[in-house]
Parts: C-alpha cells; structure tokens; sequence
C-alpha cells in the first residue's frame, strides 16, 4: 500500500502555474504603467508586452507582429467566428463555415448562435477514434466555404487532427482556416506557419500560465474585425489596457514549452502508457476512448461498464486523484459528453468515462498510485450496480 | 506533485460538492443488495435506463404490510447512491402505505440538501420503492389503490395526472407533447399547466429512456 498522496490529474481541465512563471510575474509587479503611455513607467511595461509577444510567436512559429493578446481562448474562437460573420454580412460571395463535431463549447456554442441566426453551418462528423472522416470534408469544401476551423487536438480524447492537410484543403477551395489548438500547446509541436493557418487560439493557463490571459494569432493578410470595440491597443483590433502581469506570465510559460517540448512530450507518454496498460490489466473490460496512435501525449480517456463517470470522480478525489468524466451527472446536464458520443461511444460508456490528464508535475508515484487505487473503486461500484459487470 | 494550497487563506478553502450526510451515504450506503446475499424479496422495482445514466433495483421484504427489510442497487451518480441509501433507511419499519407516500423532497432533506441540478437524480430511489410495493401487491393478488393515491393533478381544467402522463410515456402512447396534447387535452383550456406538464413529460421520457420525437405536421385546416 503506497502513503497516501495528492495527485492533479486533470491538466486539461487546468494546470498549476509554473513557478518560473509565477517568479517571471513577480518581478514584474512593480511595472504598474499603462503599456499604451509614452512616459517611462509605460514604455516598461510596454517592454513586458513586447517580449511576451516575442515569446509567443517563438512558439508557435509565427511573426511577433501576428500574435494578439485575449483574454483566452474562447475570446479567440468568438473572434475568428465573428470575423467570418462580419464578412459575410457584407456581402462575401462565401458564405459556409465548416466545424467538426467535437470542437470545444467555445466553438460549437458560436456556431449554433449563428446557425440559429441563418448563417450556413457544416458540421463535420468523426469516425470511432475520433478523427475528423476527410471524405466528408472534402465533399462539404467548394468555392462558397468562407472559413474551416478545426481543433488541434481534443479536450477530452486527445486525438490529434491531421490540421496542416486540413489546412491544404481548405486553402485549395480558397477557405479560409483556424485551429484551436488550445489543448496541443506545449505538449505537441504547433506551427502556424509551416501548418499555413489564418487564424490560431490558445490560453495560457492549459500550459502552466495564468488563466486570463490567451493569444489570437491572425497571419498578416487574414482578416480582421475587433469583436469589442475600445482603444487603439494591438491595433485597435482587441482594445482594453494590456494585461502585463498576464502577457509576462503567458510569455514565461510559452518559453518554458518551447524549451522543454520533446522532453515533457516523452515523458507525458511514457506515464500515459504506464497508466493506460496498467488500468487495462487491473481493471476487467476498461476500454480505452479515442485514436491511440494520434494523441496528446498526456491524455488518457477510459471507460468502466457498469459504472457510472461521477461515482468514479468521487471516490477518486475522497483519495486525493483528481480526474473528470464525461457523464451527464457530473455537468449537471442530462446528456453525457457530445465528443463520446460523436465518435460513435455507447451512451452507457460515455457515462461511465474517465479522463486522466497528466501535467509537468507529475510522477510515475503518481501514476502508481492510481493504478493502486482506482481497481478497488470500480470494483466496489460495480458491486452496487444494477448491472453487475460481468467479465 | 506539491499539494494544494499550503498557505491558503481559510475563506478559500472548499466544501465537499455535497453536504456531509451525502457524502457518509455515499462513502457508507446502507443496505445494499450484497452478490450472493440470501435476501429473498416480497416485491422487486426497477427504474431508469443505463442510457439516462441513472437506474435503480429495490426489493423489499414485507410483514404485515410493514416494510421488515429491503436492498437496493443503482448505476448512478453520487446523488443517487445518497439518495437510496437515506431512502432505504427511512422507510424501513414504514407500513406500505407509508413507504408508497415517501417523497424525493423527504429523502432530500434527511440528505440535509442536494445541489437543485441534482435533485432529478434522487426521484428514482422513491419510483423504484413505489414499483416494488406494486409488484409485492401484484404477486399477492391483491387491489392497488395506493397508486392513484399518490397521483397529481397537473390539469387541473382536463383531470391530467402525473400517473396518467407517465403510463402514456410507459406504454409508447405519447412520444412528444402534440401527442400527448391531443389524447389528454393537458392545457387547452387555461392554459397555466403547460411548463409543468411539459417539464414533466421530459423528464419521464428521460428516466424511462424515450426517445422525444417531432411532432408530424398537420395539414393547414380548411
């Protein structure tokens, strides 16, 4: 029996700062000027602005010049899909936009406020592990598509999308494209520009930066209409006084991805398999949900017949695992996870789902001690179950 | 990994999700239909669908029209593990008549309160009881009147009763509200009942695993 621990294993949910960040951030507290004034105190924190742009673009690939500071991903992707809008009520002779089934609330929720407003919406489908079936978006792409936009790599399953021939095609038909790749930062190589994308999201704080704090990245000649309206900052294309602290720590943690990338890539896999193999062979009929060969390295999503995702939440977080589900009674909805159930996932697995996602700060410890204890809370579940599993 | 804020203020730091009744229930459910226990039932009840993501099994042993013992099982959340739990104590030593009455708002609140998203999880552990007095009543060929007892009226103006809408739903009569509508009348005439009876509806086509359909359109009437 390992000692008890505490083990955060919901790193796509959220993730802890860094403490190279939290540092980065505190040195710069003091720099409380208006990064828009002309006198020191705001050329300082202009200074700030600059270098976490630069950090940033260092990142993903791209001009410093094509990243611009949001409040976080779901800013961008309203941004993107209200640019798309905007264009198309003044008239563009493209007047589709092309989505998947399993892009994040921040997508699918814009999408159906524009459908709902009569604006033409394809939505792509997914095959069992999760990837987007290429032969419907080729059919759905044609000389009216305005804009495609697909995820990098999903929240819940962590299957990765194949975005640079997505993004071939989509240009090929003359569309334009945006991935929102909030879940792939720092854990896969992102390229804006070899991936030859319009438009990118991201949020700080899914890569141990602040919350509060995300990045547009618009490529030069793509369009662009502010979504709120304000002061000249970035342009005059997303007003409100420059967040300093934030860009500082969003800066710091983009720094810290690039330089440790292939190494916390590797080491998020060899942990995610551990876990994966070793849940399977303690746990009778544990499935595991997605596309195995294309995934987030740290993203690790099951699910146990006969027992129920928010059951499994519980007892876990009572010993100090904290994971999150895709069953309906953990979101206070009546549905279970749309991402489960778009790949095609049994209703009862998708209530039965349990996502693990690893982060910098774990250990293979922790990773033990999962395994040590989630069999026995299934078990005992299961023991209670209506349907008693039988193996 | 390091834990969770050391230095944290105490205005900061979290309640369980649920109240600590809840939260024992659930860590300790009392009675529980054990694999392989000799419990023998008088009545068995099973409701809910694995689809809704929520199903229970009661069976209750029966003396002199006195619950004497019962166990349950669920496929449910944490809800409605605390829920049939707390149920299962209150009405044990209840008559039949008693246990038929128990309310999800009784078991609620000897819960010391569910989160108000979660009270839907906590009606099945009451149908499933209510299901199994019908069947012990049913074996033992004997009349029941309890369950128009405990039925409510939603219509008032057209006499819909809960029971009513949800024998409908049961026995595939009605598979949206046109339907439902057309052969009970709910809410033709004045009218108040129709968020009740609609919010109603959907919930049973939930827990009895149904399928809401697209009412046909009718022809423009002449």
């Amino acid at each position: 029996m390992m000692e008890n621990r505490f083990v955060y294993m919901d790193n796509n949910a959220t993730t802890q700062m860094a403490p190279e960040v939290w540092d980065a951030m505190v040195e710069v507290k003091d720099l409380y000027g208006n990064a828009s004034s002309m006198h020191s105190v705001g050329r300082e924190a202009a200074a700030v602005v600059a270098k976490g742009r630069e950090q940033l673009a260092s990142l993903i690939n791209c001009d410093p010049g094509e990243i611009f500071f949001t409040s976080g991903a779901t800013e961008s992707n309203n941004t993107v899909l209200n640019i798309a809008r905007l264009l198309i009520d003044k008239g563009s002779e493209r007047n589709r936009i092309i989505t998947t089934s399993i892009e994040h609330p921040a997508t699918t929720e814009t999408v159906k406020f524009l459908q709902d407003r009569n604006y033409k919406i394809d939505v792509i489908p997914v095959d069992e592990s999760g990837m987007i079936k290429m032969d419907e978006l080729k059919k759905a792409l044609g000389p009216d598509v305005l804009l495609v936009s697909v995820m990098t790599g999903n929240n819940e399953t962590g299957t990765i999308q194949p975005i640079e021939e997505i993004s071939k095609l989509a240009h090929e038909c003359g569309a334009l494209m945006h991935s929102d790749a909030t879940q792939a930062i720092g854990k896969i190589e992102v390229n804006f520009r070899d991936w030859n994308l319009d438009y990118l999201s991201l949020s700080g704080h899914k890569f141990y930066g602040p919350k509060g704090i995300g990045v547009l990245a618009k490529k030069h000649k793509a369009p662009f209409f502010p979504f709120i309206h304000g002061g000249h900052q970035e342009g005059g294309y997303r007003p409100g006084t420059y967040n300093t602290m934030g860009i500082c720590g969003i800066g710091k943690a983009a720094e810290l991805a690039k330089k440790n990338l292939q190494e916390e890539h590797d080491k998020l896999w060899a942990m995610r398999e551990k876990l994966r193999k070793g849940l399977l062979e303690t746990i009778p009929g544990a499935v595991v949900n997605g596309n195995q060969e294309h995934c987030l390295p740290g993203t690790l999503d099951m699910s146990f017949p006969s027992a129920e995702g928010e059951s499994i939440l519980l007892y876990l977080d009572m010993e100090g695992i904290e994971v999150s589900t895709g069953s309906a009674c953990a979101t206070g909805s009546l549905e279970p996870s749309y991402v489960l159930l778009a790949g095609g996932l049994d209703i009862e697995l998708a209530h039965g789902s349990v996502r693990f996602s690893l982060g910098r700060y774990n250990t293979m410890e922790d990773v033990d001690y999962v395994i040590e204890k989630l069999p026995p809370i299934i078990e005992r579940i299961r023991s209670m179950s209506t349907r008693p599993f039988v193996g | 990994m390091k834990g969770r804020g050391n230095n944290m203020a105490e205005s900061f730091k979290a309640n369980w999700v649920y109240t600590d009744i809840v939260k024992d229930h659930f860590m300790n459910p009392r009675n529980i239909w054990k694999q392989g226990e000799d419990f023998v039932a008088d009545g068995e009840g099973e409701v809910g669908s694995l689809a809704c993501g929520d199903q229970m099994k009661i069976g209750i042993q029966v003396k002199d029209d006195k619950i004497v013992d019962l166990r349950w099982l669920t496929y449910g959340c944490a809800s409605a593990i605390a829920s049939t739990s707390a149920m299962s104590e209150l009405a044990k030593g209840m008559t039949i008549q008693e246990a038929y009455k128990l309310t999800p708002a009784a078991v609620t609140e000897a819960l010391g309160g569910l989160p108000d998203y979660k009270f839907h999880c906590s009606v099945l552990g009451d149908k499933a009881l209510r299901a199994a007095i019908d069947d012990y009543l049913k074996k033992n060929n004997r009349e029941n009147n309890l369950k128009s007892s405990v039925a409510q009226l939603l219509c008032e103006c057209n006499n819909v009763t809960d029971e009513r809408i949800e024998e409908l739903i049961d026995t595939d009569q009605v598979t949206n509200l046109d339907e439902l509508r057309d052969i009970t009348h709910y809410g033709t005439q004045c009218g108040k009942c129709k968020k009740k009876v609609s919010d109603y509806f959907y919930e049973m086509m939930h827990i009895h695993g149904k399928t809401v359909t697209t009412p046909a359109k009718k022809d423009a009437e002449a």
